[in-house]
């Protein structure tokens, strides 16, 4: 067995450790390289020239704005949605015992267990049925209902470390529920909260198959990607779009993780 | 005069598990009272009852004359050092200690004053600024009692207070918790499963087996006079002596117990066989094998020790036997 | 039971802080199940109704049949639907699926191992925090950004093709696209690209949760084993794997989950033979064919069915 051999030696174990990191990373870095490409009409490698022009007309496309635009709102309106309920479940699971805790835990996980596209034409099915016309609503409805997940995990995780004892203390010290959550509750959590939200936010910025569904004549950001990965229009600019979010999705990432990193790690199970 | 803390019948039962029956509890006013027992014996139950984090499921309490039962803890004028001191790890030291204060809307120059001084009491003064995780486990000890103690309860409730502390550092505390509790004069309700702890710092112990209070008494009471054969066990390292063995040595028919440091080697008595000997530093500990039954006898320092598996003769007097209610 | 005993000073009971929070507080202490209902309501009439509500909504779906003649849905329950999902073209789309998720866990699980030991055993204090986010980074970002960088990649005139003619090995990726099944035109449209792809998008989600079982192993464990007389193989076999098993366990969910339902990556980097998410996607888009729609969404649901019923007994889930 070839693992075997790497407890052995472990150079071959650090070979194959950074040679699935490089596997990780060496496409994304691909991306930096043809946003600059001066070739529009085909992949080829090398880049004949390299030229920073498709960034003025990539900043100059209305579509890219709107689209953009879109995928802002709905992911802000869909972390808020999926703070408030991922932050109720979680208080209710781990500061009480009752039967069908474990119940409701295997309902938030749902979404994300399930493949996209069952949430995608379920949804899709419910509106025609209720004659919901497609709207910004509907694409935020779906989004919260799979953003729910990663709040959701990162708020059990740090109650869970938040010990019981605590808010007993604070009760004991004469504060009554709406003080202890206000002074002990919130300011522990509170971290774990800005995390999850990060987290719904980048979930929902980038998401694509749900949205196809829900989306109708409306386009996200991704679902414009789509469109232009199934029918190319002018490939440097989606170059330069795929460059930008790159860079756009890696900050609320890298601020998730220092806002957790003593103690939970950001729920990565939860994407 | 009214008692501290006043429990009539009271029960608390989880579902099947019956963790507190029956318990009646008398704790007077200004006394240094401690719940000893074994852990699932009920102690920290019944600690939880009087601070309000239980209910009883039947009975009666009372905090000085007032009805306790139904009120939410916040509405206690009683306090806890937890276990495991549960400082707010958000907020420093002094803020710690004046959390009590701040949510029953003291203003911040009369808290933090308050604060300050309770830091003082309890021999932390100047470490305010500090967090709860740059503080060692002894300085978390004392500020958690600080923060109980600034709100000037009525009854302190202690649970297991010391159970984390190493060996020099827990008696140290013993020693100052007990001259604390002396000055404040203040109740203090604590619970504990080192019978150690119990004897050297309360007025009065009661110890609890299976969710109920087998004897109350005076530390030297108990030690001396255990009711039962679990109190005797629990309690003290006292031999205890089984109806047959008594009977062979000229006595009732009755367990009895026996405290190692009453028992002499003499030349006249029954005869033991000597199966090991320790020394403890103040003391050389021998157990002995009497009528197939293993004694322990404690020699004073300075005293002969025989060598293993030499026989010796022991002897007592008989006030030193004491008969329990045990059946035989 | 009266509570409300007046606040003198030095009584051991306290007012209440009054007004309506207090009140309210109040009442929440006196019957705790209230507040746990109120905290449950929003998240489970949300969940419970939007989300299983649509889905059992789709599910009853399957049970319906298209009218051959008309084309319109009949609203009479028959099982005719799953009949014609297990029929041929259909059932090979199911296999076919069902094969490629397989594989891809695998291949994933072996990759992935090397990369999670070493983040678990060898790294230290900064190294970790970088093998952390060289993880999360990639998982977090944008799906379709990954995906449009290997049809960069896999491109007949991309990297892939250029490494292999500077390294004069040209003829190799020739055989290997000219591989019956596996090959086709170029990387971008054959199942090895397919496969890759896949592979590369799902790799985190296997990574994470075998670090997170491996980083359970008590170290001394593997000391015991050792000082027990184990040869390092043996240690592996033998304390090792069993103990990191539930965490590939609870990878293998996601990999498989994932590749099971996908429709995109084998819509765009691939050959033109359908895996299940596309075949749902055509089924009720373009054909117009609700009820085999729904019918072929509920064999991932199934095949996930079993698959986390034999994770639990693994004890997965303590791993997720």
């Amino acid at each position: 067995m070839r693992s075997d051999q790497n407890l052995r030696s472990p150079i071959l174990l650090k070979i194959a450790a950074a040679g699935g990191l490089l596997f990780l990373h060496l496409p994304i870095l691909l991306i930096f390289v043809y946003a600059f490409t001066t070739e529009e009409k085909s992949y080829q490698w090398p880049p004949p020239g390299l030229t920073t022009r498709w960034l003025a007309v990539a900043w100059n496309r209305p579509d890219v704005w709107s689209a953009l635009t879109l995928s802002v709102q709905v992911a802000c309106i869909a972390t808020a949605i999926a703070l408030v309920l991922g932050t109720l479940c979680a208080a209710a699971v781990s500061q009480t015992k009752f039967f069908g805790r474990e119940a409701i835990s295997l309902l938030v996980i749902l979404p994300i267990a399930l493949p996209g596209i069952i949430t995608g034409i379920a949804l899709r099915s419910a509106f025609s049925l209720f004659d919901i016309p497609f709207s910004v609503w509907t694409i935020v409805l779906g989004h919260a209902t799979f953003c729910v997940v990663v709040v959701y995990n990162n708020a059990v995780a740090r109650f869970r470390r938040t010990s019981g004892s605590l808010i007993e203390a604070s009760m004991d010290l004469g504060a009554d529920g709406f003080q202890t959550f206000r002074h002990v509750i919130l300011p522990n959590i509170g971290t774990a909260l800005l995390a999850g939200g990060m987290l719904a936010f980048a979930l929902s910025f980038d998401e694509v198959i749900v949205t196809t569904f829900t989306g109708g004549q409306q386009a996200t950001l991704p679902i414009w990607m789509l469109e232009e990965l199934i029918r190319p229009r002018q490939r440097p600019v989606t170059n330069v779009v795929a460059m930008v979010v790159v860079l756009v999705t890696f900050l609320p990432i890298l601020a998730a993780y220092y806002l957790t990193r003593d103690g939970d790690q950001i729920a990565g199970s939860g994407k | 005069m009214t008692s501290a803390v006043l429990f009539r019948k009271v029960s608390r039962h989880f579902g099947p598990v019956r963790a507190v029956d029956g318990v009646d509890l008398d704790v007077g006013a200004g006394e240094f009272f401690a719940m000893l027992g074994p852990s699932g014996s009920g102690k920290t139950t019944c600690l939880r009852l009087i601070a309000g984090f239980e209910q009883p499921t039947a009975g009666h309490i009372e905090i000085f004359g007032e009805r306790a039962e139904g009120v939410p803890p916040y509405r206690r004028n009683v306090n806890t050092v937890f276990q495991d001191y549960a400082l707010f790890p958000h907020l420093n030291i002094l803020d710690n200690v004046a959390y009590g204060l701040m949510v029953k809307g003291v203003g911040e120059v009369e808290r933090m004053k308050a604060a300050e001084q309770a830091l003082e009491m309890v021999k932390l003064p100047g470490y305010g600024r500090r967090r709860p995780g740059q503080l060692s486990g002894g300085q978390r000890q004392r500020v958690a009692l600080a923060r109980a103690l600034v709100n000037k309860p009525k009854v302190l409730l202690l649970d297991e207070p010391l159970g984390a502390l190493d060996l020099k550092l827990r008696e140290q505390m013993q020693e100052e918790l007990k001259s604390l509790q002396r000055a404040l004069g203040i109740t203090f309700v604590f619970v504990t499963h080192d019978q150690g702890e119990a004897l050297s710092m309360a007025d009065r112990v009661a110890v609890f087996n299976n969710g109920g209070i087998v004897q109350q008494g005076s530390p030297q009471d108990i030690y001396r006079r255990p009711k039962s054969r679990f109190v005797a066990d629990f309690v003290g390292s006292s031999n205890l002596l089984p109806p047959d063995v008594m009977v062979s040595l000229g006595g009732e028919r009755r367990w009895a117990s026996l405290r190692p440091e009453a028992v002499r080697l003499a030349s006249e008595g029954p005869e033991a066989l000597v199966e090991n000997v320790s020394f403890l530093g103040s003391a050389t500990r021998l157990a002995v094998d009497l009528h197939r039954t293993r004694l322990h006898v404690m020699l004073p320092a300075g005293a002969e020790v025989p060598a293993v598996g030499a026989p010796v003769r022991l002897a007592w007097s008989a006030e030193d036997i004491h008969y329990m209610d045990d059946a035989a | 039971m009266t509570a409300l005993t007046v606040g003198k000073p030095h009584s051991s009971i306290l007012a209440g802080r009054g007004g309506f929070a207090g009140a309210l507080s109040d009442a929440f202490w006196r019957h705790p199940k209230l507040l746990l209902l109120l905290m449950l309501a929003p998240p489970l009439l949300w969940l419970g109704i939007i989300y299983v509500g649509s889905l059992l909504a789709l599910l009853m779906q399957s049970f319906f049949a298209i009218d051959d003649f008309s084309g319109v849905v009949s609203y009479e329950p028959t099982l005719a639907t799953y009949g014609q999902l297990l029929t041929g073209t259909n059932l090979d789309i199911i296999l076919r699926t069902v094969l490629m998720a397989a594989l891809v866990t695998l291949t994933s699980a072996i990759i992935a191992f090397p990369i999670a030991y070493y983040a678990a055993r060898y790294a230290k204090g900064r190294w970790k925090a970088f093998f952390y986010l060289g993880v999360m980074l990639p998982l977090w970002s944008s799906y379709l950004v990954k995906i449009y960088a290997w049809k960069l990649i896999l491109a007949k005139e991309g990297i892939v093709t250029w490494i292999f003619a500077k390294l004069n090995l040209s003829f190799v990726l020739d055989a290997i696209l000219s591989l019956p099944v596996v090959g086709g035109n170029s990387l971008s449209v054959s199942y090895l690209g397919t496969f890759l792809v896949f592979v590369y998008v799902w790799l985190p989600y296997m990574i994470l949760p075998t670090q997170a079982a491996l980083e359970r192993v008590p170290r001394n464990l593997i000391e015991a084993s050792a000082d027990l007389g184990a040869t390092p193989r043996q240690t592996f076999r033998t304390v090792l794997l069993p103990l990191a098993l539930p965490g590939i366990v609870a990878g293998s969910i996601f990999t498989f989950s994932l590749t099971l339902g996908d429709y995109i990556i084998p819509q765009i980097i691939g050959s033109s033979r359908l895996f299940i998410g596309q075949a749902v996607y055509a089924q009720q888009g373009t054909a117009g064919n609700v009820p085999l729609a729904a019918a072929f969404s509920v064999v991932p649901i199934v095949i996930m069915g079993i698959y986390l019923t034999v994770a639990k007994r693994l004890g997965a889930f303590d791993a997720l």
